[in-house]
């Protein structure tokens, strides 16, 4: 790790001003930052810390119904809200199943959404990562590769975004509220994250210095609180990034679905919101049928970007899952394991 | 330059000048406090060996800068018992060999006391092993980790019957 | 001499009492090495290579230098000298290292500097400022590449080939056969414990806080490239946060004590953890082909056990997976080959159960394989297959409780009435279940060991010896032996240990410790009781007198005579009144030429999984492990337990989880972390039980102990793979089992 300097603002406006000059980048709880730091993938020149700034960590349900919540709100507290986790219950799931204990008691709301892709030619100096270095190559191109990007990827970059809390924030339309250097600005979760194109260096829709405050849930968007799920394939039990995961929500009324909305993660470099998929849904019997035809037109242009074909099949058998679950009713009760199939299954077998 | 930073760890007031803004909060204790009961499995918060509770809740204090939680409450292992008297945590551990080498255990059984103090798993052994699945053991000693943590639970009274799986 | 027998009841051996090093290690209170800091401590990290094959043509030394706290950056051109090429291997049991001796880089990992520095901050980024640069050279990583050559020896000392009967006529007289091709990963030990050493440097003498599962050979070691005295060089190792086999050997830790050297302070050198991916070896990726022929009946007719497998460029070392196919099954004719490749990897080396866990899962695959051409229950094939003597020396067992355990493990599993066909089972949510069996053995190894024991004169007894534990239960289960051989309470017990300066133990590895120093313990402890029986029988004044040709007993402290046991005195008193300090006798255990010849000694088990799979999505689950050994006596039911279950989770994870992801370009591991290269958590094993099936093995030690450290992996792995496809009816042949692999189709019934 390299010496920063460490400045403590302890107004936003202190802090965007300090984080003004180049090189600077900001320090929430540092389960990211720090890491990377800690490999050499990130190298900060100085260090703006929002530990000590007010008014950033509130859960606030308002009048309107919107729910904002602030920058600073760690994963588990936000989780264990109890309205929060009624109203969203989705997106309590997929905070519970990211990490570990230790993690989301630390992690923060806005750390989560900027957290940096696990590629490992991204978080490897040695290699070739256009992400990191522009016009480097990308060495994740021909190289292990089976968890990379099915969707939205580009021959500079074939990354994923490896959040679970963006997957159901992004079905539920959240905004990004920022302030910075140019003043407030919010920006919709959906266009927060870039895909790579030919400038994957461009992660987010964040200016230089830009600071993220807050992410608000809009008025309404708890109406899927009945029907809301989050599932997650992993490679061992828990305290694992997901191979492929989906948020799904649905409005029912009189057995056919009023409104839904699909999420995955894990496939592409932003959480994706599959919008067709939900269209399709609208007026459709929540049977297998149609989550099986949403899920073929959630991954409609999905392409392998390596030896990871097997994922595409995989995102449209989750989304298919997540819908199921959804259309089961979301339980009184989060399961033991979060998100985890072993969990989640609905009583009388899966085939619907 | 020089920061001075206070913590309260294991119940003292602590008052350090820190001439690197680079150190963690586990560096901190294992470096320069002599607070070595708290282990380095990873440096990358991927193991759990290093969690201390901050301000009463379990964290991994290798991805924790010491600067960043001036004026915390920190809780080490070393600061569990009360005197001779183990923390039923502790005492749950011996009883049902929940530990082999010893590495990863000051950190099961910092993470174990959160996880009761968080109260979401009760005696519910499967919330249990999920609750503890941020701490590796490479030894394989989850078998007795789940069962003295749910011991334990059962010692200090912090759940209800209705808690129960 | 009086004949003496010490008693087991009055000791507490065999008796479930919990870790004697329990409260340091739940208190924190354990010191490992790296929580030592001798004042004036600097600290050291080391640069590693980014390539695998080829030179460092340069490195910042100047930036490193120019960081405030860098003192010094070791590099080939002032590292101290060694008396001995770190590439000599005449110090029996060594491997080549890695200790600057060029710029050569032979793979990727491989250390090419160290910096020392005043805080490990400082360090850490001297380290990284370095930013070698390479002339690199193609490096080849996989079993694919490269020319495989036979090996003179495979393991610690086996042959590469071994013939029993005529495996190819067997093959083609068989009603059945099978032909199929497993695959194992690289993997790597990851002890929670990173390596690590505290160094301190007094003229020629060397103090190290440094974790070792072999005192004497790394002392050895050590003075042979120092060029010192072995008297000099003391190891503290009290306790290693595991070891597994990667810290039998002195490896990198050796550039730590080189740092102390060359700056004249002590110096701490701890492996990041992703270093831990390089210089500390690892178990060998495999590829091996199974073919068996089966009569009609289900009778082995032949086994063929190949082994490619890969080593490193520079030095031996060959995973001797096909050594299970020797002992396991009663087939009348037998061959086992291996080949290997050279890759630009380090040395593999020794990794929990090596050759026997990456053998078994490949020949307990084919073992179901074969049952299922066979039409037969995998449980009952296996009996039909059992075998009553060591299939390839023909010699009888010293002891063999496996039908027990098969009996035992299947009863308390509920294993009657599985269906022969795969994906036939589903719970109550529409998991695809599955029900897997597979078999455990591991070799009953001894090896050499010393021990003093003394009788103190307030009547305790002490008991010295450089063990290690490395989560075993050392501490506790040594201490056992002691009280049982001195026939005293443990708590009147003193155990020593954990420092070089102590009687030889030997290693710890092999699953041989317990066996092996416990029978050096048993027999120093037995001598001290008879010396102090000496003392009394042939004193007038002791109640004892005259009883030598009767013999005496040693009971909680006491001397009795045997066929009067009211009659006796306590140790103190004997002492006392021969105005003696102490009596001590030094003992020592060692192979038995005479029973290794007669018997063939292993450990067995059955071991018995469940799994759940999800039908769509394909993650698995390994949701029961029921696995019941024979080992011989078991000191300690509670330690042992434990054993087994850590044996069964690595067995778990072979299956399903750990595997290194390597760059076929670079060489690098591209998981060398513990996020992406997957250790089983707590919730990936949510049933464990491990049955202690009892066996008296009257000849393969004094102890009659077999080891418990390793075996529970093999067995474990296949019938976890076994269970995969009796849930799901894919045959995973490539571990661990992905989730690709098991993507079904929903089609299917």
């Amino acid at each position: 790790m390299n010496r920063f300097e460490y400045v403590r603002p302890r107004t936003i406006a202190e802090a965007v001003s300090a984080a003004a000059l180049p090189g600077s980048a900001y320090l929430a709880a540092g389960t990211n930052l720090l890491d990377l730091m800690k490999i050499g993938v990130a190298r900060p020149a100085r260090l703006v810390d929002l530990n000590h700034l007010p008014g950033l960590d509130a859960v606030e349900h308002r009048p309107d119904g919107s729910v904002r919540i602030g920058a600073a709100v760690r994963n588990a507290a936000l989780a264990a809200d109890p309205a929060f986790a009624r109203r969203f219950p989705a997106v309590a799931e997929a905070l519970l199943s990211g990490a570990s204990a230790q993690l989301r008691n630390a992690a923060t709301a806005g750390g989560n959404i900027l957290q940096r892709t696990r590629c490992a030619y991204f978080a490897d100096p040695d290699s070739a990562c256009n992400r990191r270095e522009p016009g480097s190559g990308c060495d994740a191109r021909g190289g292990e590769n089976r968890l990379h990007a099915v969707l939205g990827w580009s021959e500079a970059c074939i990354a994923t975004h490896p959040s679970d809390f963006c997957v159901p924030l992004v079905a539920l339309d959240a905004v990004v509220e920022i302030e910075g250097p140019g003043g407030a600005r919010e920006v919709p979760l959906r266009d927060f994250h870039r895909l790579p194109g030919t400038a994957p260096e461009r992660e987010s829709a964040l200016a230089p210095g830009e600071l993220v405050v807050a992410l608000r849930l809009p008025p309404g968007a708890d109406r899927f609180a009945a029907h809301a799920r989050y599932v997650k394939l992993r490679e061992r039990t828990s305290y694992a990034f997901a191979v492929v995961s989906a948020a799904a929500g649905l409005r029912l009324e009189a057995g056919r679905i009023v409104e839904a909305r699909l999420a995955l993660g894990g496939v592409a470099a932003r959480p994706w919101r599959a919008e067709a998929a939900e269209r399709s849904l609208a007026g459709a019997a929540p049977d297998a049928d149609s989550f099986r035809r949403a899920a073929e037109i959630a991954l409609a242009d999905a392409r392998p970007s390596g030896e990871n074909g097997f994922k595409i099949e995989l995102a449209r058998r989750i989304a298919a899952r997540a819908l199921a679950l959804a259309a089961a009713g979301t339980p009184a009760r989060l399961p033991a394991l979060p998100a985890s199939p072993f969990a989640s299954a609905p009583s009388g077998g899966l085939h619907g | 330059m020089s920061m001075s930073v206070t913590f309260t760890i294991n119940r003292a007031p602590r008052t350090i000048e820190l001439d690197d803004p680079r150190v963690t909060l586990l560096d901190l204790l294992r470096e320069r406090l002599d607070l070595v009961g708290t282990k380095k499995g990873c440096d990358r918060g991927q193991c759990g060996a290093c969690t201390i509770l901050l301000n009463g809740r379990r964290v991994n204090a290798c991805l924790a800068l010491a600067l960043s939680h001036d004026g915390a409450e920190i809780l080490t292992i070393e600061g569990l018992a009360e005197g001779d008297a183990l923390h039923p945590v502790q005492a749950a551990f011996i009883e049902h060999d929940a530990l082999q080498c010893g590495f990863c255990t000051p950190g099961q059984v910092m993470s174990a006391v959160g996880l009761i103090e968080e109260g979401e798993a009760g005696l519910d052994p499967e919330r249990v092993r999920e609750g503890m699945s941020g701490n590796l053991c490479r030894c394989g000693a989850y078998r007795g980790i789940t069962e003295a943590v749910l011991a334990a639970t059962r010692a200090m009274g912090a759940t209800t019957e209705e808690d129960a799986a | 001499m009086a004949e003496v027998i010490s008693m087991r009841h009055g000791s507490s051996a065999g008796q479930p009492i919990t870790r004697r090093d329990g409260p340091l290690k739940v208190t924190g209170a354990a010191r490992y090495a790296a929580d030592n800091h001798p004042p004036g401590l600097l600290h050291a990290v080391l640069a590693t290579s980014a390539i695998g094959r080829g030179r460092v043509t340069s490195l910042d030394e100047a930036a490193a230098r120019a960081h405030p706290g860098v003192v010094a950056v070791m590099t080939p051109a002032n590292r101290p000298a060694l008396a001995m090429d770190p590439d000599d291997k005449s110090v029996p049991f060594s491997f080549r290292m890695d200790l600057l001796q060029d710029q050569r880089v032979r793979y990727a990992g491989q250390p090419v500097a160290v910096v020392i520095a005043e805080t490990l901050e400082a360090a850490t980024e001297g380290a990284a400022l370095l930013a070698p640069r390479y002339e690199a050279e193609p490096a080849e990583v996989s079993l694919d590449e490269g020319e495989a050559f036979v090996p003179p020896i495979v393991g610690a000392g086996a042959p590469a080939e071994l013939r029993h009967g005529d495996a190819e006529a067997g093959l083609a007289a068989a009603a059945n056969r099978i032909e199929a091709t497993y695959e194992t990963p690289t993997q790597f030990h990851n002890a929670m414990e990173p390596h690590g050493v505290v160094a301190a440097w007094d003229g020629d003498a060397l103090s190290l806080d440094m974790p070792t599962q072999g005192f004497a050979l790394t002392v050895m070691c050590l003075a042979a490239l120092f060029g010192i005295p072995a008297e000099g060089i003391h190891i503290r190792s009290p306790f290693l946060g595991g070891g597994f086999g990667s810290k039998l050997l002195t490896g990198p830790q050796v550039l730590g004590i080189l740092a102390a050297r060359l700056v004249g302070r002590p110096v701490k050198l701890v492996l990041r953890r992703g270093q831990m991916y390089g210089p500390v070896t690892h178990r060998a990726p495999t590829r091996q082909v199974l073919r068996l022929g089966a009569a009609p009946d289900g009778g082995l007719t032949a086994l063929h056990h190949h082994v490619r497998t890969a080593t490193s460029r520079f030095d031996d070392f060959i995973e001797p997976s096909g050594g299970v196919s020797h002992t396991l099954y009663a087939a009348p004719a037998i061959r086992t080959t291996h080949e290997a490749v050279r890759l630009d990897t380090g040395t593999p080396g020794f990794m929990r159960a090596p050759g026997e866990a990456s053998g078994s899962i490949a020949l307990e695959s084919a073992m179901d394989e074969m049952a299922l051409a066979c039409s037969m229950d995998p449980l009952a094939f296996r009996l039909r297959n059992y075998a009553e003597v060591e299939p390839v020396s023909g010699k009888p067992f010293s002891s063999k409780a496996l039908r027990e355990c098969y009996a035992q493990g299947a009863a308390r599993f509920g294993w009657a009435g599985r269906p022969l066909a795969p994906r036939t089972m589903r719970d109550a949510q529409g998991m695809l279940v599955g029900w897997g069996v597979g078999t455990a053995t591991f070799p009953a190894h001894l090896f050499q060991a010393a021990a003093r024991a003394a009788i103190r004169r307030d009547g305790s007894g002490l008991v010295e010896a450089g063990a290690h534990d490395m989560g075993q239960g050392a501490w506790t289960a040594f201490t056992q032996i002691a009280a049982e051989s001195l026939g005293l309470d443990v708590e009147r017990v003193e155990f020593r240990s954990g420092t070089s300066d102590l009687p030889d133990a030997g290693i710890a590895g092999g699953s041989a410790h317990t066996a092996t120093l416990g029978g050096a313990i048993r027999d120093a402890g037995l001598k001290a009781v008879a010396r102090l029986a000496e003392l009394a029988t042939e004193d007038p004044r002791s109640p004892l007198f005259g009883a030598g040709n009767v013999g005496v007993v040693a009971r909680d402290g006491r001397l009795l005579r045997r066929d009067d046991e009211g009659r006796g005195e306590s140790f103190a008193e004997i002492l006392a009144r021969a105005g003696l300090a102490e009596v001590e006798a030094k003992g020592s255990a060692a192979p038995d030429p005479a029973a290794a010849e007669a018997y063939a000694s292993h450990a067995h088990g059955a071991v018995f999984a469940e799994v759940k799979v999800d039908p769509e999505l394909g993650q698995v689950r390994a949701t029961r492990i029921v696995g019941a050994f024979a080992a011989g006596r078991i000191i300690n039911p509670r330690l042992v337990r434990s054993q087994y279950d850590g044996g069964m989770i690595w067995g778990v994870s072979c299956a399903l989880h750990e595997r290194a992801a390597i760059d076929r370009r670079s060489g690098r591991v591209m998981n060398a972390d513990l996020a992406e290269y997957h250790l089983p958590v707590n919730a990936d094993v949510p049933s464990l039980e491990a049955i202690l099936v009892e066996e008296r093995d009257p000849h393969v030690n004094a102890l009659g102990i077999k080891g418990v450290g390793e075996i529970a992996i093999t067995g474990t792995a296949g019938a976890v793979a076994n269970a995969v496809w009796h849930a799901t009816g894919v045959r995973a042949r490539r571990f661990p089992i992905a989730v690709e692999d098991l993507l079904l189709d929903p089609a299917a019934p």
